[in-house]
């Protein structure tokens, strides 16, 4: 493989994506896809023709999971490791892809044609289990396809000539409501909100009483309100679709079927605010949904739906350029993302200042998730009042949920809020339910005397995920998949989190691998309590979560694995001592030490 | 009602430079005061070879080899509350620098590789421990109540922390005690 990279391939891809440092990533990421990996020598040519420091652009580089520093294979394949893709058999799956292509999982094969390794979940839990290779998402995998995908694999065959029907993503709408419904022609809801004016129109917005749906369920107008009365021009609007919580992809069924929804709710948050740019942060795992959303986006164009004086109105100019995230979790917090934007290290900021007052680039901006944006939709059509009639008292409107694990119908369904946890159980076919994990690994893990508990702000809130364990699952193995996660995408910027989400997977994997000892349980009290209390931004905060409920109302699950009272080292002591044993020749009763005391039996 | 008599306090060094010690002989003055109020058990300072029921153990070092998790134990059977004081014991510190190394490999190096080393080969008197594979912190091989960092804990630091216990307190050392650079 050569380093040479030739400067034609630069200048297209910068002529392409921009040559701004702003633009840094965007730039890695068209490179990267084009060329498999970074080479160091390009690292160096990019910082030069940047004019800034080769170190931050390395260091952009290396904090995206999807670019390479080093040679990854024609052919990077990366399962989705989240628990529902394992108990659907990735694992075993993985194993086999491994095993027929002759690699180990995560190293590079001899012949440097592929690579394969396991990823954050891709999104794709109501058609798992899922994997991506290259920036191509492949879902339903079986013995049969994974050996299909080795052949294309081992006979090189590019990605463009795989079969079509292997990236074939269901949608999976189970229940449509208000919003998977609406059969809205491209422009109407705009139309009827520019008649409103722009005050009228953020009136409706005020009144429809519509909550963020990514997650904190802040108030959409007076975020817009915000963003309109800071000071400066220029105004910005963000759409948050990096949909990175383990267990959702309500979002990807959006972009995938609903996109116009998105953009005129895009273009409706511009009309509010004045923003004159918009964004759409679309996750790396998403990037097969790009051309499909470009093609959109150069109909609304031709339709006079974006670009300047829409919908014939002189002023009101406005369009939206996609951005790709390239694998990381942390981006999808709004902070995070506005620094990736940028074209940096997606690190969390310090707030305040709030992204509505100092935004992308310093300017006000509003950042909204995929279904809250498409929402405004509905609003503009029927008005604020009609909008905030259906749902509960705090939560108005309908909920999009994510199911998947152990149901006879996973997939998208639409539901008013405050709808009950047993209502959905039983319309997704789930029986035998041990638990419900709603809201995502950051999300709260339901036991079954909560099932009455209702879907909304007010009880049980949720971003969207609703994963279902039934009683032959171990809840343990669950919370200790998602202490994983988080270890594996904590930012480390910050001490509390960098460092605390790996002692609390040390302790998970100690107690996993029989190490277990009372005082572990105490250790992990203490590590949950510094996480929520001192972590830097909400993934760290919310890391301790699935253990905290699980050991509140699961506590058995992690007391069957104490085997010792008191205290127990994580590793073997006399084992530890075989190396020098084996040095010396020594086995005599001072060459060994006893591996622990206080063993329950 | 406890009892007001002196507490006993053990300290030892195991994986460690007696740095930590140096520290708390630092306290100067005030070692006077708290001998009011403790007396030694097990410790440097004693000479004593095992250490008996205790209120609190001291301990500086990480554990290296198999003496130290020997003594490292009996200190945690006979101590109510035991304290890593310093790096070395809270993280492994200097002496884990040889982690990443094979432990075969750098005993090969030190008694069997080396030029002009006649009857080469490592010692094995069964009156040696054998080394571990790795050092580890101290709260990796027995439980821990305190970690007094800082390499050493200043001798001011050694002093709120052991006045805070011996009065009672839940230790806290805080602000300039815990900034090192
Ligand atoms: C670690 C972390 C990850 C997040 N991921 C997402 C996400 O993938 N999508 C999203 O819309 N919001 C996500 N959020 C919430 C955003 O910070 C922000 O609140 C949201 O995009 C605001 O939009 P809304 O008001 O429409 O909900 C995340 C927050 C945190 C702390
Ligand atoms: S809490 Fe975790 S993800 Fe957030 S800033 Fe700190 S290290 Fe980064
Ligand atoms: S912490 Fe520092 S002073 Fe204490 S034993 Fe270790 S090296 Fe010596």
């Amino acid at each position: 493989m050569t380093t040479e990279v030739p400067q034609s391939l630069i200048d297209e891809v910068l002529t392409a994506v921009g040559s701004t440092p702003d633009r840094l990533l965007q730039i890695l990421v068209g490179l990267q896809s084009r060329l498999d990996y970074l080479p160091p020598a390009l690292i160096s040519r990019l910082a030069a023709r940047l004019g800034i420091a080769r170190a931050r652009v390395e260091g952009v580089a290396g904090f995206y999971s999807f670019l390479h520093l080093a040679p990854a294979g024609r052919y990077r394949v990366r399962f989705s490791d989240n628990i529902v893709d394992r108990m659907l058999g990735s694992e075993a799956l993985s194993e086999a892809m491994c095993a027929r292509l002759g690699v180990r999982p995560g190293e590079l094969s001899e012949d440097g044609r592929v690579m394969i390794s396991t990823t954050s979940c891709t999104g794709m839990g109501d058609q798992g289990p899922a994997l991506l290779v290259n920036d191509r998402a492949i879902g339903r995998l079986d013995p049969q396809r994974v050996s299909e995908i080795c052949d294309l694999i081992l006979h090189d065959t590019p990605l463009a000539a795989w079969p079509p029907e292997l990236f074939a993503i269901d949608d999976n709408i189970r229940r449509a409501d208000a919003l998977l419904t609406s059969h809205l022609a491209p422009g109407s809801a705009l139309a009827a909100a520019m008649a409103l004016g722009r005050e009228g129109w953020l009136a409706q917005v005020q009144a429809s009483r519509l909550r963020g749906r990514g997650g904190a369920g802040f108030t959409t107008a007076v975020k817009w309100l915000a963003c309109r009365d800071a000071p400066g021009e220029r105004k910005v609007v963000v759409c948050n679709a990096d949909e990175g919580e383990p267990g959702t992809f309500k979002d990807r069924v959006l972009l995938h079927r609903h996109a116009e929804l998105v953009f005129e709710g895009m273009t409706l948050a511009a009309w509010a605010t004045g923003a004159r740019e918009g964004f759409l942060y679309l996750r790396g795992e998403y990037a097969w949904l790009r051309p499909r959303l470009e093609a959109v986006l150069a109909a609304r164009r031709a339709a006079g739906l974006l670009g300047a004086g829409i919908l014939g109105a002189t002023g009101f100019d406005f369009d939206i350029a996609i951005h790709l995230g390239a694998g990381a979790y942390v981006c999808g917090e709004e902070t995070s993302l506005l620094e990736s934007l940028e074209g940096k290290r997606g690190t969390p900021r310090i707030r305040p200042p709030f992204p509505v007052t100092h935004g992308y680039l310093g300017h006000p901006t509003v950042v909204n998730n995929v279904e809250t944006l498409a929402k405004t939709c509905l609003i503009a059509r029927d008005g604020g009042a009609a909008f905030a009639a259906s749902g509960t008292a705090q939560s108005a409107g309908t909920k999009l949920l994510s199911i998947s694990g152990d149901c006879a119908r996973p997939g998208v369904y639409e539901y008013p809020f405050g709808v009950s946890i047993q209502q959905v159980l039983d319309d997704c076919g789930a029986v035998d339910v041990l638990a419900v994990q709603v809201g995502g690994a950051s999300g709260v893990t339901i036991a079954p005397y909560e099932f009455h508990r209702r879907i909304a702000f007010e009880d049980v809130p949720s971003a969207g995920a609703f994963m279902v364990f039934d009683s032959s699952r171990d809840i343990f193995e669950v919370a200790r998949n998602f202490v994983h996660f988080f270890a594996h995408e904590s930012c480390g910027f910050c001490t509390p989190c960098r460092v605390g989400t790996a002692l609390l997977k040390g302790y998970m994997d100690k107690l996993a691998d029989g190490h277990g000892a009372l005082q572990d349980l105490a250790d992990i009290d203490w590590l949950d309590r510094l996480l929520k209390n001192a972590s830097h931004c909400g993934l760290g905060s919310s890391a301790p979560n699935p253990v905290v409920d699980t050991l509140l109302k699961f506590r058995p699950a992690y007391e069957r694995r104490i085997q010792h009272a008191d205290f127990q080292p994580a590793f073997d002591l006399d084992g530890a001592l075989a190396r020098a044993r084996e040095m010396t020749g020594r086995d005599d009763a001072g060459a060994h030490l006893d591996s622990g005391t206080g063993v329950i039996r | 009602m406890i009892e007001q008599r002196k507490l006993r306090v053990a300290t030892v060094s195991l994986a460690g430079c007696f740095g930590c010690h140096m520290s708390f002989l630092d306290i100067d003055e005030h070692l006077f005061e708290l001998l009011e109020r403790i007396e030694f058990d097990r410790s440097p300072l004693t000479d004593i070879k095992h250490c008996g029921p205790c209120d609190i153990g001291l301990v500086e070092g990480g554990v290296c080899n198999a003496e130290n998790v020997h003594v490292l134990r009996e200190f945690r059977a006979n101590c109510r509350t035991l304290v890593a004081l310093g790096a070395c014991a809270i993280n492994g510190g200097l002496p884990a620098q040889r982690n990443h190394l094979d432990i075969g490999a750098c005993l090969d190096e030190v008694y069997r590789s080396r030029p002009g080393l006649a009857r080469a080969q490592v010692p094995n008197d069964p009156e040696l421990p054998l080394l571990l594979d790795k050092v580890h912190p101290i709260h990796e091989v027995v439980r821990v109540d305190y970690f007094l960092p800082g390499c050493p804990p200043s001798g001011e630091a050694i002093w709120k922390f052991l006045s805070d216990l011996v009065n009672g307190r839940t230790p806290r050392v805080t602000g300039p005690l815990l900034h090192f650079d």
